[in-house]
């Protein structure tokens, strides 16, 4: 008859309690504070969450439920080298899908999700602004134009040596 | 109050601002068709998401069809409810709705009783035009409710009774689109979240999405098995219930059928919940004597108000949500178990059967009640003292399965020893009764006087959060009582905050207390119901012999013969519990 427990760092727990405070613990304003969370933490794990839903006195669940509503919001963690595939429209009739195909195959992940020894993670976004060099892939901050299905393994070989 | 002018169906009317299309429709006897909509009149909950589009018609000077059960009439309004372009947008709706809907209805636990089911033959559905994908999702077997998702439409009741009417914030709409399913946090299972299981989720499913985990079976081998003698305890809501499975008008008491019927079936002895009904009234009442006793004289440590903890639903909620009061309750045991402990000691040791050889059933208006059966402490070495308990509308089901119909059947009693009940007993099926039960034994032994009228007619009503005055003799007694979990938490969060004095509270889980269980037959929003059903108890108290809990004549023999006094050491032990914190920790590394 034990209750569930739920760990979390000190110094994580007084982080999300000054991000509720600033927004004085009012629970309309739960989408700016896992706006807020996510940029400091970069994703929202269950713990995170918990600890949101004490602070506001909101359902854990209807926390959750907000979570998984947005795209924007995430429950895993970005890699260390984040990976963007670009499928805005130039991308897109370029054969973005295709590259995103050889990225999911070569890295054995979905969409949102990261590689298990937390290396690469992978998410689509629309438009950089380079359309000119579609289909863009984006590894961290470095940016590759024109990529093709087969270039997909020279690119990762660049960041797992 | 300002009238508006409007047309249905070329028909001039005049509503009130404000007024629903739906609602209007209604007052000139039109019934429109709805799915997600629900009105639970007397809670002042009106749950109309406007998502299944269902309830949708004609409006003149409107492009697209409006949903009835959100659009309020405006001055001119010209409304049309049953066009063939309506009719057919009806069926197309429901067709997209029944194509993601696995077509399992055969076997489905709700064949029947379903509102999709009922809805597709009224709309004359008889093709689905749509092929698509079908969504699916893991089920979720809990001791009380199963969830099975791949039913759900996303009417998203369930989400309403659980967040606003109960505040246990279990359920939640999550994921968006296709993948949208409601669920607890981080996609757990019941047994992993705070839910209370009071089934109020179970009880406005208009599928069979969610369902009471169904013992029928079990039951029926247990009847099966000729080394198992199988007793059955009946509770009080449960009577003036399980007629309307068999087409009787709601408040109709079924009591001496039902008592037949459960013979027939095969169980060896047939009992009444009611006996320890009684035996609650014994210890709780003594209980809160002896805290009132203690206060009266000065105590400042004594737990003032006592708080009754027959309903599982409720303690469930206060473990989850206020452990920290978890003091204040009354350590008697539910009726359901005291009846269970008893069986197994007193009555097996009478009728000289082993505790492993006795299989005790219950017969609950409630699908906590299952949860509650299997609690860990009220077993005696991983034998539970409650084997099996089931819902009416499982009982109705072992009925129909075994016997057909209960029309036909005599009157019957119940079983001598532990099947005496009084009138203040019956009375435990309906909010406020626990504490008028509470009321008449207390008044009596504090008073050491006898009741000129044992009706304590001020603790009655529908209100969700009641208080009332109850005079002992000069001695001014403040009782609260409330039902349904919202109202429960309002009066748990004025004690907290010191605001408000009782000497006494009954807390119900259920809107109506367990005369709308979530085990009994659905009543679809129908308060009327629920208020047939509470007339009925009060009327069979009424016509009882013996209306105060200290005077049933079987549980005085119960004292003598077993238990000795009230709050004795053997009655402590098998008659009182201890409550847990179940509230979830944060815990710093």
């Amino acid at each position: 008859m034990s209750s569930i427990q739920i760990k979390i760092k000190e110094k994580d727990c007084q982080k999300i309690k000054e991000i509720c405070e600033s927004f004085n613990n009012d629970p309309g304003e739960l989408i700016n504070v896992l706006h807020k969370t996510q940029e400091y933490f970069g994703y929202l794990p269950a713990e995170i969450q918990e600890v949101i839903a004490e602070n506001l006195n909101v359902p854990v669940a209807k926390v959750y439920g907000v979570v998984t509503f947005y795209s924007f919001f995430t429950m895993t963690p970005k890699g260390q080298y984040p990976i963007s595939l670009c499928t805005g429209t130039a991308c897109y009739v370029r054969g973005a899908e295709k590259v995103l195909d050889e990225l999911k195959k070569e890295l054995k992940i979905n969409v949102g999700d990261a590689t298990p020894d937390g290396k690469f993670s992978l998410s689509c976004l629309r438009c950089v602004g380079a359309c000119g060099l579609a289909p863009v892939v984006m590894v961290g901050d470095k940016t590759y134009g024109r990529v093709a299905p087969e270039d997909v393994k020279k690119i990762l070989e660049e960041f797992n040596s | 109050m300002t009238l508006i002018n409007i047309k249905i169906n070329g028909r001039e009317m005049q509503v009130e601002e404000g007024t629903t299309i739906l609602q209007a429709a209604k007052k000139i006897g039109i019934e429109i068709p709805t799915l997600c909509y629900m009105n639970l009149h007397d809670l002042g909950i009106e749950h109309n998401p406007g998502g299944c589009r269902i309830c949708v018609v004609e409006v003149s000077g409107r492009r697209n069809l409006a949903p009835a059960c959100v659009t309020k009439v405006i001055e001119g309004m010209d409304i049309k409810t049953h066009t063939m372009r309506v009719l057919n947008a009806r069926k197309t709706v429901l067709e997209l709705i029944l194509s993601d809907h696995p077509f399992e209805c055969l076997t489905c636990a709700k064949n029947g009783t379903c509102d999709l089911q009922r809805l597709a033959q009224e709309l004359g559905v008889r093709e689905i035009h749509f092929e698509g994908e079908q969504s699916t999702y893991k089920e979720d077997f809990s001791p009380s409710i199963i969830r099975d998702m791949d039913k759900c439409i996303m009417c998203r009741r369930c989400e309403t009774m659980c967040n606003k009417v109960q505040t246990c914030g279990v359920l939640s709409g999550i994921n968006r689109g296709f993948e949208a399913v409601v669920a607890p946090a981080f996609e757990q299972d019941l047994i992993k979240s705070p839910c209370t299981f009071c089934g109020q989720c179970v009880a406005v499913c208009p599928t069979g999405a969610l369902t009471e985990v169904d013992h029928t079976n079990k039951i029926i081998r247990a009847l099966s098995d000729p080394t198992k003698t199988v007793i059955v305890q009946t509770a009080p809501a449960v009577r003036v219930a399980l007629g309307e499975e068999f087409g009787y008008p709601a408040g109709t008491s079924v009591t001496g059928k039902m008592a037949a019927a459960l013979r027939r079936i095969g169980f060896a002895k047939v009992f009444d919940t009611d006996f320890a009904a009684d035996l609650t009234i014994m210890e709780e009442g003594t209980e809160l004597l002896g805290r009132l006793t203690k206060f009266l004289e000065g105590d400042k440590n004594v737990k003032l108000p006592l708080l009754t903890s027959c309903c599982p639903g409720w303690v469930n909620f206060f473990e989850y949500q206020f452990p920290e009061m978890k003091d204040i309750p009354s350590s008697a045991k539910s009726p359901q178990q005291m009846f269970g402990a008893i069986a197994k000691t007193y009555m097996a040791e009478k009728m000289g059967i082993k505790r492993e050889d006795l299989v005790v059933v219950s017969v609950m208006p409630c699908v906590a009640k299952k949860f509650e059966a299997q609690r860990e402490e009220f077993a005696v070495n991983g034998n539970p003292d409650v084997d099996y308990s089931i819902t009416t509308r499982e009982l109705a089901l072992l009925i129909k399965q075994s016997l057909g119909d209960i029309k036909d059947l005599p009157d019957e009693d119940f079983d001598k020893l532990m099947g005496e009940s009084t009138g203040a007993a019956v009375i435990f099926g309906t909010t406020g009764g626990v504490i008028e039960a509470a009321c008449r034994t207390a008044y009596e032994v504090y008073t050491k006087k006898k009741l000129d009228k044992v009706e304590f007619t001020q603790l009655r009503g529908f209100e969700g959060v009641r208080s009332a005055v109850v005079d002992f003799d000069g001695l001014k007694l403040n009782i609260g009582i409330a039902h349904g979990l919202g109202n429960a938490r309002k009066l748990l969060e004025c004690i907290k905050r010191g605001e408000c004095e009782f000497h006494a509270i009954e807390i119900m889980a259920c809107p109506g207390g367990c005369i709308g269980g979530g085990g009994q037959p659905l009543h679809h929003g129908n308060s009327e119901i629920l208020k047939a059903r509470a007339a009925a108890l009060y009327k069979e108290d009424a016509e009882k012999p013996i209306r105060k809990s200290h005077e049933n004549l079987e549980i005085i023999q119960l004292y003598k013969d077993f238990l000795g006094q009230p709050m004795s050491e053997k009655a402590h032990h098998l008659l009182h519990t201890e409550y847990f914190d179940k509230k979830k920790k944060i815990y710093i590394e």
